[in-house]
């Protein structure tokens, strides 16, 4: 029951995004959200608790800047790496071992390191992330940890992500 | 306002030049993912961004798009390199680390 009402609010929240505020779309968008609902809510492991809106603002008032500062600096690295003639790359797979706890904290990390500056990630087992790095720095696993995931590391741990 | 937004669309078309132009000077397909997933995912926002200073009723909708954007293109990218990992695509040179030699095969006799 949680879960479907947890669908339904997250669907009718897009719905009312979308097609804005007047009455006939917030009666179908009641109705359309309700039978989506009620499809998904076995298939998506969405459950909304009371604390969710306090994280959200939380996650966008912090996370959000740190990754858009990245985000920028990650595509005038590549631009610049494109553009110089000698193309600086030293391409490896790199291990990265992570200590957040949940799936969804892990999918935002691994999300937010393929969109920072040289990396990508490839795939993730219980404790770490495997990052393709487009040129690879440092001297031991720790350091590259440091210098991929270091900074969201710390802001998703200290969330309880 | 259109002043605003002509020079945002713009710096998204330099990104997505510079992505394609990544897409063609890099040796190799895991490279190449590099440059085209970081320079498509801002050039798009740049130029939303540029629509949202043409037209600001549009905002929460272009937020809307920008979130699913940001939330969808990684993971189409890592799809991508890691099935070419998985089906033996070769990286560029000899890689200086490479952890994930040996991953797949030993997930796969298990």
């Amino acid at each position: 029951m949680k879960k479907y009402i947890s669908n339904f609010i997250v669907c009718y929240a897009v719905w009312i995004l979308l097609a804005g505020v007047s009455v006939p779309e917030l009666v179908l968008g009641a109705v359309v959200s309700a039978v989506l609902a009620a499809l998904l809510w076995k298939l998506l492991n969405l459950e909304l608790t009371w604390k969710t809106p306090f994280a959200l603002v939380l996650f966008i008032a912090i996370y959000l800047p740190v990754f858009l500062f990245e985000l920028v600096k990650a595509n005038i690295d590549v631009l610049f790496r494109v553009l110089n003639p000698k193309l600086p790359i030293n391409p490896g797979f790199v291990k990265i071992k992570t200590g957040l706890k949940t799936d969804f904290g892990k999918l935002i990390l691994a999300n937010s390191i393929t969109l920072t500056p040289g990396t990508i990630s490839v795939d993730a087992d219980d404790e770490s992330i495997y990052v393709h790095w487009i040129d690879v720095k440092g001297k031991d696993h720790d350091e590259y940890a440091k210098r991929i995931s270091g900074k969201f590391e710390n802001i998703l741990g200290r969330m309880s992500l | 306002m259109s002043v605003l937004s002509y020079i945002l669309i713009i710096a998204g078309g330099i990104f997505y030049a510079t992505g394609g132009l990544g897409l063609l000077r890099m040796p190799s397909l895991y490279t190449r993912a590099q440059a085209g997933t970081k320079a498509t995912t801002l050039g798009t926002m740049l130029t939303l961004a540029g629509v949202i200073a043409a037209r600001p009723e549009w905002t929460l909708k272009i937020l809307l798009i920008m979130f699913f954007i940001v939330a969808t293109n990684p993971v189409g990218s890592s799809t991508l390199i890691r099935s070419a990992y998985r089906s033996g695509v070769k990286p560029y040179g000899q890689p200086e680390v490479d952890d994930l030699s040996g991953f797949y095969g030993k997930e796969e006799e298990q």
